[in-house]
C-alpha cells in the first residue's frame, strides 16, 4: 500500500496552486534551509525541465525561497518571500537551466554566507513528496518523510560503527541508511533516516565521535 | 485494513458502522493515536476548507490572470435570478470553484486528493450542509468517508493527473464527494459505493490537459463540474440506482485508461485544450510577459 493514511488523501493543508511545482518546491528548499543550518546571504537557484518552463506562473520560485527562509508548505508568508529575503539582504538570483535532468522537475540550490556554503539537488515527484538525491557533490536519496541525521566523515573503517553505536545508545532505530563517498580515503556522507527525532546531546555525541567531521539533521 | 471498497463495505455491514467510523479506526491503528488527535487533524483541514471558500466568494485573481471571480459572479446570479440548475447545485458548483480560484491564487488549501481537484469534495460538502444542517462531527466524517475511498483509489490506480489524467484527479475527488454525501444524507455504505461508482463512470477519460502547465484552465471548471457530478449521483444512488459494474471494477477501468492514456495528455502542456491555437497563445503571452520583468 503506497498510501497509508487518510490525510495522505485529505490532505496536505498547502498554499496553491500545485502540490509538486508549489509545496515541493518548498519542502526543497526547507530542507536546504534546515541542513545549512541558518539563514544564507545569498542563494542561486537553476530551475531543469518543467519547473524551468513553468516555475513563475506556478509560484515555484516564491515556493522554493520561502522554504529558504524556514516556512512550511503552508505558511502564507510564501507568497511574499521574494520580497521579504530582499527585505533580509539575501541576495537571489534565479536560473532557468536547459540542461537534462533524470526528473522534470528537479531544481538546484546553491546558498552561502561568509561562514560557508552549500549545493543541494532535489527532485519534486508529485503529491508534495521530495526527494534530496544530492548534497555538497555526494549523491543520496533523501525522502524528508522521516527525520534523517547527515554525517559528513572521513572514509575510515570504524567511522560507520561509531555512528551506530551511539544511536544504539540512545535507543535511535534506523529505517534506512546509505553511505557515499567522492573518493576512497576521503570525505564520505552518510545519510540516516530514523524513526524519531533526534535531540541535541545526541547530534554533540556524535559531533565527538571518531572520523566525524560534520553532523546536520532534518527534524519530521 | 481494507484494499478495496469491497472490503470497506463488509468490514461497515460486519460491524455495523459508517464508512466514516471505519475509516477513523483505521487510521487510529495505522498512527498508534488517539480517537481524539485524529479527529482534531481533520478538524483543522475542514478549517482549511471553509476559510478557502469565504476567500474565494469574496473574489480572487491569480498570478497569470487566467481565472478568479468565477464563483462570485454565480453568487450574485443565484441571488438576482430564479437560477435553472437550483440553489443546492449550483451553490456546489460557486463552492467548488471558490476553492480552486484561490488555490490558483496560491491561497491556502487543502488538497482533495490533490491541490487541482481541491475543489470537488469541500463544494459539495458546505452545498448540502444549508440543506442537511449536520453537526460538526457529521461534518468531520464527510471527510473521512471522502478519504476512505480516495485512498482505495489511490493504492489501487492513481490520483494524480500526471499519472492518470484528470479522471484520476477530479474523478476521483467527485466520486469521493459523492459517496459522503449519501453518508451524510442517510445512505447505506452500500449506497456510497453506487454513488462513488456512477460519479468516476461519468469522468472515465477525462484527460488531463491544463494551458500553460497552470493548475486553472480547465481546472477551475472541472472542479464545478465533479461537484455537480457528485450530488447528481448522489442523489440516484439514495434513489436506488446502481451501478451495473461494481466500484472496484469501475476504479481497475479507470486505472487501464489512465495507463493507455497518451502523455501528451497526462499533465504535460503538450495535448488537449493546452495545445488549441488559444491555449498556445495564452502559454505564449503569460510566459513572455514573465521572462520580460526579469
Amino acid at each position: 500500500m503506497k498510501f497509508k493514511s487518510v490525510f495522505d488523501i485529505i490532505g496536505p493543508v498547502m498554499i496553491g496552486p500545485s502540490s509538486s511545482h508549489t509545496a515541493g518546491a518548498a519542502r526543497i528548499g526547507k530542507s536546504a534551509r534546515t541542513l545549512f543550518g541558518r539563514q544564507p546571504q545569498w542563494v542561486e537557484v537553476y530551475f531543469y525541465g518543467s519547473f524551468a518552463k513553468t516555475y513563475k506562473g506556478h509560484g515555484t520560485d516564491v515556493a522554493i525561497i520561502g522554504g529558504i527562509l524556514d516556512y512550511s508548505t503552508d505558511d502564507t508568508r510564501i507568497t511574499n518571500s521574494l520580497e521579504t529575503a530582499k527585505d533580509k539582504g539575501i541576495k537571489v538570483h534565479f536560473y532557468q537551466d536547459e540542461g537534462a535532468t533524470d526528473h522534470p522537475n528537479t531544481a538546484r540550490l546553491k546558498m552561502g554566507d561568509e561562514r560557508g556554503d552549500l549545493e543541494l539537488v532535489g527532485i519534486s515527484i508529485g503529491g508534495g513528496k521530495v526527494e534530496i538525491t544530492e548534497l555538497n557533490g555526494f549523491d543520496l536519496h533523501l525522502s524528508g518523510n522521516h527525520p534523517a541525521i547527515l554525517v559528513m566523515h572521513n572514509d575510515r573503517f570504524g567511522a560507520i560503527a561509531s555512528v551506530a553505536q551511539i544511536l544504539a545508545k540512545y535507543k535511535i532505530n534506523i529505517g534506512r541508511m546509505e553511505v557515499s563517498r567522492k573518493d576512497v580515503g576521503k570525505e564520505a556522507l552518510m545519510v540516516i533516516e530514523v524513526d524519531q527525532n533526534i535531540d541535541e546531546s545526541l547530534e554533540k555525541e556524535l559531533m565527538h565521535a571518531n572520523h566525524i567531521l560534520q553532523v546536520a539533521k532534518i527534524i519530521d | 485494513m481494507f484494499r478495496n471498497v469491497k472490503e470497506l463495505i463488509e468490514i461497515t455491514e460486519k460491524e455495523n458502522i459508517a464508512i466514516s467510523e471505519a475509516m477513523i479506526r483505521q487510521e487510529m491503528d495505522v498512527q498508534d493515536k488517539t480517537r481524539e488527535e485524529i479527529i482534531g487533524l481533520m478538524e483543522r483541514n475542514l478549517q482549511v476548507m471553509e476559510k478557502a471558500v469565504e476567500d474565494g466568494l469574496k473574489g480572487v485573481k491569480s498570478h497569470s490572470g487566467l481565472t478568479g471571480g468565477d464563483a462570485v459572479l454565480l453568487q450574485k446570479y443565484m441571488d438576482e435570478r430564479d437560477t435553472l440548475s437550483g440553489h443546492l447545485l449550483l451553490d456546489a458548483v460557486s463552492k467548488a470553484v471558490a476553492t480552486n480560484e484561490v488555490n490558483a491564487a496560491m491561497g491556502t488549501i487543502c488538497a482533495t486528493p490533490t491541490a487541482g481537484s481541491a475543489g470537488c469534495v469541500p463544494g459539495a460538502l458546505f452545498a448540502v450542509k444549508a440543506k442537511l444542517d449536520p453537526t460538526r462531527e457529521q461534518m468531520i466524517n464527510f471527510l473521512f468517508t471522502s478519504g476512505a475511498f480516495g485512498y482505495v483509489v489511490a493504492n489501487n490506480a492513481f490520483i494524480s493527473g500526471a499519472a492518470g489524467g484528470c479522471q484520476a484527479e477530479v474523478g476521483s475527488a467527485a466520486a469521493m464527494a459523492s459517496a459522503a454525501v449519501v453518508e451524510m444524507a442517510g445512505g447505506s455504505p452500500s449506497q456510497s459505493a453506487e454513488a462513488f461508482a456512477i460519479t468516476l463512470k461519468n469522468m472515465l477519460g477525462l484527460v488531463c490537459d491544463p494551458v500553460a502547465g497552470l493548475v486553472e484552465v480547465p481546472c477551475v471548471k472541472r472542479n464545478a463540474a465533479g461537484a455537480s457530478n457528485a450530488i447528481v449521483s448522489a442523489d440516484m444512488a439514495l434513489a436506488g440506482i446502481t451501478s451495473r459494474i461494481p466500484c472496484d471494477e469501475v476504479i481497475g477501468a479507470m486505472y487501464r485508461i489512465g495507463q493507455s492514456m497518451p502523455t501528451a495528455l497526462k499533465e504535460t502542456a503538450e495535448g488537449g485544450l493546452a495545445a488549441t491555437p488559444t491555449g498556445k497563445a495564452l502559454a505564449a503571452k503569460i510566459y513572455g510577459i514573465s521572462t520580460e520583468k526579469e
